[in-house]
Parts: structure tokens; C-alpha cells; sequence
């Protein structure tokens, strides 16, 4: 089986209202039962209560799949970049530190990587992710390109990145807003800053 | 061999074609697809070297064999008098060489039975008890019969070598190991 070629992951973070259904949703599954492979992650907390759902965007290069000493992550034909095979995963954390959408985690209990597999039991006989399925604002949006299109008139869908110098694409897309242009940051110049983050919580100590 | 035709899902970090990738990322893709493609010849030299190696390892037993018929029965070797050796008792000695362990026993006046001592489960010693008419392992718990030395219960399934005994006036010698299989 393999998931249909019609179908695709679009991301719109502008819709995303921060209920967690994604997460629960996603911690039912069966194969993971009790931990989330999704992450809704604040754009800044300190500022905004806007979130954004983060789930595997399935890399054409996919960095995690190259960084891996053991062999243990692997991409079906169908593009979907599959979890850790547990006999091969030696709890590394190479993933981890590699991914540059911050994806993989470890689940040190069982010594294995987990991830998204764009819930691999369900695209591949044609339904969509649990996380797709329940999200209330369709932030998560798992279709067709023609029904992502015809729905949201004001964005276009963008699957090209580029983190420092490592330009990516992926098969999961995000939706921006149509008009704007891509804005490329220097994610490495930013690493020596303050976060303000961290303004914050230093300043609640030294009250 | 750089198969040029197979079409690759991902693409390499440097962007470069397959081809010219090094030899690492051809052994071990990241596709599945190509990660379970198995080459013609690569089945093939598989499939010469391991029955290559069943035949050598054929050649082996059978070269093993023809030694161990070559080299003939080991001398035969005083274990101990007949008198030493009360109805009822046993006690071990070392036949052919000082590693292999054996054990005489007398359980009437006129029989002698002696077997090597190593369980042919996992080589423990084996205990003789000759008023149940069996030696025990207290491994894992199996049994052997006294009169024959097969096994009658517990994990091994192989007999003990049979150690065969002569008794030359009042002494008795070892003179031959009867290595048996079933």
C-alpha cells in the first residue's frame, strides 16, 4: 500500500487556535499509544499566543535519514519518511540534533526515535491523519492540491526552505499568505542573541 | 557496480546525481525501495558463496572423520583393581586423555559399566545413582539409564560415550571410547 499521490499535507499555521486536538488525536494511535508525534510549538510565548502544529514534513534529502549511523530511518517509495526501525535505532540523538524543523524526538524509556509518519496505517488506505481529521479550524489540512487551492483563495502553498545554507524540500506543504514574498533568515547569526524568552524568565527570578 | 537506471526517490545533499554519489550511499539508501533491490548478480554471488562454504564445511566433516578412523582405538589403561571397587560404588577416572572425565561402576559382582561423564546436553558431570538405576545431571535435571547409558528423561537427547572395560585378572583396564549418536 502506499499513500495516493493526490493527497497532500498542506500546513496553514495562520489558521492554528492552539486547541490541542492534533496532540491528543495523535497520542490515540495505536502504534504510539500515549505519546504525541506532533508538536504545537509557540511562535514566541512571551508575546503571542499563537501557535503553530509541527508535524514531519518528509524531506526529499531527509537530514535525519542522512545523519543516522545505524541505518535505522528509512523513506518509502511514496516519499513518506518512516520512524525509526526499532531493531536498527541505537538512541542516538543524531536525529534529533539534525532535523531542521526539530521533528524526531527521543523516547529515551523505550531507547528509540519516534516521529510522524503522516500516520502511514491511515494515508495509505486513503484517509487522512488523525491530526487532519480533527482539526476544527483545518489548519491541518490533508487533500488534493485543487481542493487546497479552491478553499483558500489567499494563500500558496510553499515546500522550499532554506536553513543556513542547506536548502530543503519537502512533500508536506506550508500555506502562506499569497502575496508575500519568501524571506530567507540567517538562522545561525541569531544563535548568539538573547531569545526574549529568556528575558522574561530572567527577570521573574530576579523579582 | 553503479546501476544508473534505478530512479531514486531522494535526492543526495550535494544535489548531485546518483552516479556520482559515493560508494556508502549506494549500500545503504534511503529509499526502501532501493534499500530491498537486489541485483541479479548480487543474488547470484550469494547464492555461490554460501553453497560454496555448505560444501566446505562437508569436506570438513568428512576429512574429521577419516582422522578420527585413522588414529585407531587409544591404549588401553589400568583404571583400577577389582578390589578397590566394592558392589555398589563407582568412582571416576580419565580416559582417553586427563580432560575427559569418566566413570566406573560396579552395580553387582559380576557387571562393570563405565560411561564418560559429560552430559551430552551442556557437559555437566553426571552423578551415578546406581540404586535407581540411572545417573542423574543436576544441571537440568535429565537422566540417563544405568544399563545403556541413553537418555530417558530431561534435555539431552544423546546417549553417553560407552567407555568399554576389561578385566585382566584383577584389574580393570579401559581400552576403547564407543562414541555413539543415537
Amino acid at each position: 500500500m502506499a499513500v495516493p499521490e493526490r493527497n497532500e499535507f498542506f500546513i496553514d499555521p495562520s489558521r492554528c487556535i492552539g486547541c490541542q486536538a492534533c496532540v491528543q488525536a495523535c497520542s490515540e494511535c495505536d502504534t504510539h499509544k500515549g505519546h504525541s508525534m506532533i508538536h504545537l510549538e509557540f511562535v514566541n510565548r512571551a508575546w503571542s499566543t499563537q501557535t503553530v502544529p509541527v508535524v514531519c514534513m518528509h524531506c526529499d534529502s531527509p537530514t535525519c535519514a542522512e545523519v543516522c549511523p545505524a541505518d535505522a530511518i528509512k523513506k518509502s517509495g511514496d516519499g513518506v519518511v518512516q520512524t525509526a526501525r526499532k531493531p536498527r535505532c541505537i538512541a542516538c540523538n543524531n536525529c534529533v540534533l539534525a532535523c531542521p524543523f526539530g521533528v524526531p524526538k527521543m523516547n529515551t524509556g523505550a531507547e528509540l526515535m519516534m516521529k510522524c509518519d503522516m500516520c502511514y496505517d491511515r494515508t495509505s488506505e486513503g484517509k487522512k491523519p488523525m491530526c487532519a481529521s480533527v482539526c476544527p479550524s483545518q489548519a491541518l489540512f490533508f487533500g488534493t492540491r485543487e481542493e487546497v487551492e479552491s478553499l483558500r483563495l489567499r494563500s500558496r502553498p510553499v515546500n522550499h526552505f532554506k536553513f543556513g545554507n542547506q536548502e530543503i524540500s519537502t512533500k508536506v506543504s506550508m500555506l502562506v499568505p499569497r502575496e508575500t514574498q519568501a524571506e530567507y533568515l540567517d538562522v545561525t547569526s541569531a544563535m548568539n542573541e538573547k531569545t526574549s524568552g529568556q528575558v522574561v524568565f530572567l527577570n521573574m527570578f530576579e523579582e | 557496480m553503479v546501476d544508473q537506471d534505478r530512479d531514486y526517490l531522494s535526492q543526495a545533499p550535494d544535489g548531485k546525481p546518483h552516479g556520482e554519489q559515493p560508494q556508502w550511499r549506494q549500500d545503504f539508501p534511503v529509499d526502501i525501495p532501493q534499500d530491498n533491490y537486489v541485483s541479479r548478480r548480487e543474488f547470484t554471488k550469494f547464492l555461490v558463496l554460501t553453497s560454496a562454504a555448505f560444501t566446505v564445511g562437508q569436506m570438513w566433516i568428512v576429512w574429521e572423520n577419516w582422522r578420527r578412523a585413522r588414529r585407531g582405538a587409544p591404549p588401553a589403561q589400568k583404571i583400577a583393581d577389582l578390589k578397590d571397587l566394592p558392589v555398589g560404588s563407582s568412582l571416576v577416572f580419565h580416559y582417553p586423555t586427563h580432560s575427559e572425565p569418566c566413570l566406573l561402576m560396579r552395580p553387582d559382582e559380576n557387571t562393570l559399566l563405565a560411561y564418560g561423564q559429560k552430559c551430552t546436553h551442556l557437559s555437566c558431570a553426571v552423578i551415578p545413582e546406581l540404586e535407581k538405576k540411572r545417573l542423574a545431571c543436576p544441571c537440568h535435571h535429565g537422566y540417563f539409564s544405568l544399563e545403556e547409558g541413553r537418555p530417558i528423561a530431561g534435555p539431552p537427547r544423546r546417549p553417553l560415550p560407552r567407555i568399554t572395560v576389561e578385566l585382566r585378572g584383577d584389574e580393570i583396564y579401559a581400552t576403547g571410547v564407543e562414541l555413539r549418536t543415537v
